[in-house]
């Protein structure tokens, strides 16, 4: 039976796990303030707020509830558009929106404010602005610059607020007072452990995108909050992340930022917040997209798998390089799972970089992607990884160029033969993506794009072309 | 005033379709369509289909009592194919089950054979094999054979603008529930609920008072509900007929992506004749609109392109001649602009290209022809009120466009990686339905016993603010608080024969209706109020709920007036109809005064071009915008930044990509992207023009819906300023939209 309290009421279903729960919200529940938009996590009118317990306080997180499987809901606090709701008045969110005129006809209304809310709960402590917090939103009315000003004028209002907790926020009407008790009621539930079935789901980003008739019928058996795939740790120099770790942890987990410049830049290129707050690395890698974005991030970490048999409780360790075999064909064998993914701590003489082109520069797939990771020493490339994406059939590790680059000498020259090199490793073709010859050319202009913001006073792009 | 849904609206209680709680025994439908583009129907097999447990009926041709039928201006689109197809997407069959995932299932069950005939997808395909909707128009003004004669320069080029799907955040749907007597009530997501009710009794085989129709809000239309809401209401239509129970109909979205048409991709050729003096002396272009397989609103949206097709500018001798192509896509349909922005985009490649050949900045031939009062445009209407070098004088000098050309300069000259690109954009933009008969509309206005009024109008609300500008007009006009006013839903029963919502032209029309009726009823009721007071009725008026005697307060209360009334069986409810007096056309000379007034503004656009990845950012857009005197100002410019942002993402990021065999593979929204709150322009200012306003306009408050549209087609060619920056030696290209894609290419391109 799944378990978990929806707004203000405790749900005890034993509807399918593997519906979804924007479909258990409106067809359920009768709640339809949650709107469909487009089914695949892409427009943002579904967007509700999870609320995880964790020791005394619960996170919020905004999600588009048409890719979550309601299972996925078994012991958290659902708020929908309507548990925000205070009695005969707009809360804050709301007003802010009404004053500023960023309601036109109304649809996509529910889910910015519920995107607006949950950045309000997690101001304090989440490196994420009011705007982040509607990347994942689509408005086909405004033009966005009224739902800016909104986004504005609620930031100055949270940022006056203390602390923003629970009872900061009611008090300033953000939320209804039910919020105070949630906690508490949450730890009293009886969580009991979920039926399993056929098909093995973490957060289901992908797999409801392309598969929602065949899952929403069917218990499904839900991996994301295994124990064996959490937790993000540094240990020897050696960072070990759980496979279900979503894109949000890794960018609030400060440790992980540590070692780069600046990912808050490189993760804001990867979907919306809202998927950002689901989608998970082994997700991603085992979608096997040739355009995953952490499958090209993580390549150039030169990172290993650790796949873990649930039969026989084995373990096996294989590198990244070697996952991908061919078009969404990959290296996990039956009751296989990857448990961990892990790579060297960035050192200092090391750099690292994310390059990203879409048609769209946020919550779009790339058209090509590429990341980068060299050490160097005295001008000298010691060893080289990059990777690039939208290229081949599978992520490519760029194995050749990496093996010419390595004890090179960091010239203009190095790098046009490299490039060189990396066009004979890839074989793009045309797709509704770009054409092969663009994918070329832009696979050309990341390549350099890494050097020059990595050695601004050596490269430019007239030395380079 | 703020928009009177957004309590509603931000609580998430506003209804639409599909969140109506339906009755118990509601079914569900699903429409079965062409795999094919282009084919003849062999045979279909629906036994397995039928035979899914949980399938209650399917609907083909057969089953149609009336007419298999739903062209708007041709009849040449059946409801479901009968023996052809002729895009994929057509509808086929209609599947009704007691639920959508039964129906969904069931889908994947019928057989189809087609056999396939040659397929079409390019206008210019069309033209080469003489496929059309119907025959060419031309409109024309002065000579310009002999224009090109004297001619100092002249230039030719050709130009392609793609398509763009609507995207209203809400599908299309409707949910049909059966009355007493084999009447029909269909609550239905249109722009046009007289063309959803007239098609269905046509279909159905019964008189038009048979079909209800109610619209209480639309989640988005921008015209892909004009006439497109249509067939999926007839649908559930037809079901309800037999079934006598309910249907509801929402289409998914790949379905809706599919299945319905969007704005034409326009393949177009110019000719431009310019004199040393840089005055334009004639102009000719043949616009090759993409039609797609059936008439829908091509003829008269390619009208509207024409009438456009010198945007701002006086040009004397002009030749434009559109031929509506016909071809194996989903008919093509309104949207927002209509034809209009494929016009202009046009004009201004070819004012581009020709001051790129003369190695002059764009700006001096778009100001020495700018439109000037007592003009004629190529339709034969002499311009008055013209704000045409009024918008460009006040973005030019209140934006300061001198330094803003400077700062781009120095920054352009400092920096490699990055340049910028600027442009200007006027406007001019003509209100009405260019068919004349259309501009009318009526208003029901109700004052209850107890002095609260109830509006109806044929008006839809669909995120635009029209029935809070109704509201304005009802209350202001009768003298009560806003809060005594409710405007109904829009329904056939009680506004008929209606004009869609569409062409800007809604609130003028239906507010002057609004504004006929209120002032019978207050005339009326001061007459009353007179009596009882023992004054003339000329002495009295009412402001917030009470009578005044020469601006004295009289105590009379509006309650109080409005009982009296009643006593004294005084008429409290007033339908007036409003028809726009002046304007007309004359098709066969294409000449006439087709507009009420025209809307004008000026844009001024910058961008930044990132030169090693192709991607760009827009900084600002600048406006000068002419609302009239605007009646709501914020509503106003939320439709200035709403249509800004939709001509922008029409312009740059937004493609539309068939393969040859038509089937469409932009067909997500993974794979069709539409601004997100990061690619809207950094910045927009908008500055009211200063005008005396239009009387033609409700409260001299000017339409305001698709003008604003067209100033994002100054994002393209200032992305192309931005990478002649980099790339002097890029050929120009009038191929939009201008993706990452083509800006890197370009970038890129060696000549």
């Amino acid at each position: 039976m799944i378990q978990f309290i929806l707004n203000n009421e405790i749900i005890e279903t034993e509807v399918k796990t593997g519906l979804t729960l924007l479909d258990f919200i409106r067809d359920y529940q009768q709640l339809k303030g949650t709107k469909i938009g487009c089914r695949e996590g892409d427009c943002g009118a579904c967007t509700v707020l999870v609320g995880t317990l964790k020791d005394d306080k619960i996170l919020y997180h905004n999600i588009t509830s048409c890719i979550s499987p309601l299972g996925n809901a078994n012991g958290k606090h659902i708020v929908t558009i309507e548990g925000i709701n205070l009695e005969n008045e707009l809360n804050t969110v709301q007003k802010a929106m009404k004053d500023n005129f960023a309601t036109q006809c109304g649809f996509c209304t529910p889910g910015f404010v519920v995107s607006f809310t949950g950045y309000a709960m997690n101001s304090c402590y989440s490196n994420t602005t009011e705007k982040d917090a509607i990347s994942g939103n689509i408005c086909r009315c405004t033009g966005y610059k009224s739902i800016e000003k909104a986004g504005t004028q609620i930031k100055e209002k949270v940022d006056q607020i203390a602390y923003n907790s629970i009872n900061d926020l009611i008090e300033n009407k953000f939320l209804p007072k039910y919020f105070k008790d949630i906690p508490q009621r949450l730890k009293n539930l009886k969580i009991s452990s979920l039926p399993k079935g056929e098909i093995i789901v973490a957060n289901g980003t992908d797999l409801y995108v392309r598969y929602e008739d065949k899952l929403s019928s069917k218990n499904i058996t839900l991996i994301a909050e295994k124990p064996l795939l959490k937790g993000i740790s540094l240990k020897n120099n050696t960072f070990q992340i759980g496979a279900s770790t979503t894109v949000t942890e890794l960018l609030e987990n400060q440790e992980f930022n540590k070692q780069f410049n600046d990912l808050k830049s490189f993760l804001k290129l990867i979907s919306s917040q809202q998927i950002r707050n689901m989608g998970t690395l082994g997700g991603n890698f085992v979608n096997a997209s040739p355009i995953g974005d952490m499958s090209i991030f993580f390549l150039a970490l030169d990172t290993k798998l650790t796949l873990f048999n649930e039969e026989n409780k084995q373990k096996r360790e294989i590198s990244f390089q070697n996952f991908h075999l061919d078009y969404k064909k990959f290296d996990l064998k039956k009751d296989e799972l990857i448990a961990t993914i892990s790579f060297k701590e960035i050192q200092e003489n090391e750099l690292f970089n994310f390059e990203k082109v879409s048609k769209r520069t946020h919550l779009d797939i790339a058209s090509v992607n590429s990341a980068g990771r060299i050490k160097t020493n005295n001008n000298i490339i010691e060893e080289a990884h990059f990777s690039v994406g939208g290229v081949a059939a599978i992520p490519k590790y760029l194995l050749q160029t990496n093996l010419f680059l390595s004890g090179k000498e960091i010239t203009p020259n190095t790098i046009k033969k490299a490039e060189q090199i990396m066009q004979k490793e890839i074989a793009p073709i045309s797709d509704v993506r770009g054409s092969n010859i663009y994918k070329r050319l832009l696979a050309r202009q990341l390549f350099f794009a890494h050097f020059i913001k990595w050695f601004p006073n050596q490269f430019s792009l007239t030395n380079l072309l | 005033m703020k928009n009177i849904d957004s309590f509603t609206h931000l609580r998430g209680e506003s209804i639409f379709v599909d969140d109506i709680i339906t009755r118990q025994d509601t079914l569900f439908g699903l429409t079965f369509d062409s795999p094919k583009a282009h084919g003849k129907i062999i045979s279909v097999n629906y036994a397995k289909a039928e035979a899914v447990p949980g399938v209650i009926k399917i609907f083909t041709y057969k089953d149609i009592l009336g007419e298999n039928q739903i062209g708007g201006i041709i009849p040449d689109e059946e409801l479901w194919a009968e023996k052809e197809v002729h895009f994929i997407g057509q509808p086929i069959a209609f599947i009704v089950a007691k639920s959508e995932k039964i129906a969904k299932k069931a889908k994947q069950l019928i057989e189809i054979e087609i056999e396939e005939l040659p397929v079409i997808t390019t206008a210019k395909e069309a033209k080469e094999k003489g496929s059309f909707i119907n025959a060419p128009r031309s409109f024309n003004l002065g000579n310009t054979e002999n224009a090109f004669k004297n001619s100092d320069f002249i230039f030719t080029g050709e130009t392609f603008s793609n398509g763009q799907e609507h995207l209203y955040l809400e599908t299309q749907g409707c949910y049909a529930i059966p009355q007493e007597n084999g009447n029909i009530k269909l609550i239905s997501s249109t722009q046009g609920p007289t063309a959803v009710q007239k098609t269905t009794a046509k279909v159905l085989g019964v008189p038009m008072h048979k079909i209800e129709v109610d619209v209480t809000r639309l989640g988005g239309g921008f015209g892909g509900k004009e006439d497109q809401a249509t067939p999926w209401a007839v649908m559930t239509a037809v079901a309800v007929q037999h079934l006598k129970k309910p249907v509801k109909y929402i289409l998914n979205r790949h379905d809706d992506l599919r299945m319905t048409g969007k704005r034409h991709p326009y393949q177009s050729s110019f000719k431009i004749g310019i004199n040393k003096d840089l005055k334009i002396t004639a102009f000719e272009a043949e616009f090759l609109q993409n039609s797609g397989a059936a008439a829908d609103l091509s003829p008269a949206i390619a009208e509207r392109t024409l009438f456009h097709a010198t945007n701002s500018y006086f040009i004397p001798n002009v030749q434009t001649t559109v031929l509506s192509c016909k071809t194996n896509l989903p008919p093509n349909t309104a949207f927002r602009g209509f034809g209009g922005p494929q016009g202009m985009f046009v004009i201004e490649s070819a004012i581009t290209y020709a001051a790129d050949k003369l190695g002059i900045n764009k700006k001096e031939i778009q100001e020495k022809n700018l439109l000037k009062e007592g003009d004629s445009f190529s339709y034969g209407q002499i311009a008055k009120q013209v704000e045409a070098l009024n918008s460009w004088e006040t973005a030019t000098t209140n934006f300061d466009l001198k330094t803003l050309k400077s700062t781009v300069q120095k920054f352009n000259q400092e920096n490699t990686l990055y340049k910028k690109g600027l442009s200007l954009m006027p406007i001019t933009f003509g209100i009405s339905f260019t068919n004349t008969p259309m501009n009318h509309a009526r208003a029901l206005v109700h004052i209850y016993q107890d002095g609260s009024v109830g509006v109806s109008t044929g008006a839809v609300e669909m995120g635009q603010g029209v029935n809070t500008k109704m509201l304005q007009v009802a209350y202001q006009t009768l003298g009560i608080s806003p809060d005594k006013v409710k405007l109904e839903t829009t329904n056939t029963t009680r506004v008929a024969n209606t004009s869609p919502t569409a062409a800007s032209a809604t609130a003028d029309l239906n507010g002057k209706a609004v504004l006929k009726a209120c002032t019978l009823l207050i005339e009326r009721l001061k007459v009353v109020a007179a009596k009882m007071l023992s004054v003339a009725t000329e002495e009295v008026s009412i402001t917030e709920n009470v009578v005044f005697v020469n601006g004295k307060n009289s105590d009379l209360s509006w309650e109080k007036l409005i009982a009296e009334a009643m006593l004294q069986r005084v008429a409290l409810s007033e339908n007036a109809h409003y028809a726009t007096p002046k304007i007309h056309f004359d098709k066969s000379k294409e000449k006439g005064h087709p507009f009420a007034y025209h809307v004008y503004g000026t844009a001024i656009t910058q961008v930044t071009l990132d030169c090693i990845r192709g991607t760009y950012e827009i900084d600002f857009v600048k406006i000068a915008h002419d609302f009239g005197k605007s009646m709501n100002f914020g509503i106003d410019i939320g439709q200035v930044e709403g249509a800004l942002a939709q001509g922008i993402g029409w312009m740059t990021m937004e493609e539309i990509a068939y393969d040859k065999n038509g089937r469409l593979l932009s067909n997500a929204l993974s794979t069709y992207k539409v601004p997100d709150v990061f690619s809207a322009p950094k910045s927009v200012e908008i500055i009211p023009l200063k005008t005396k306003g239009n009387d033609m306009a409700i409260l001299k408050s000017k339409a305001v819906g698709e003008p604003p549209l067209m100033y994002g087609i100054g994002s393209y060619f200032a992305i192309q300023d931005a990478i002649k920056q980099f790339n002097p030696n890029a050929e120009l290209k009038f191929h939009s939209p201008y993706t990452p894609e083509k800006v890197l290419m370009d970038l890129y391109a060696e000549n």
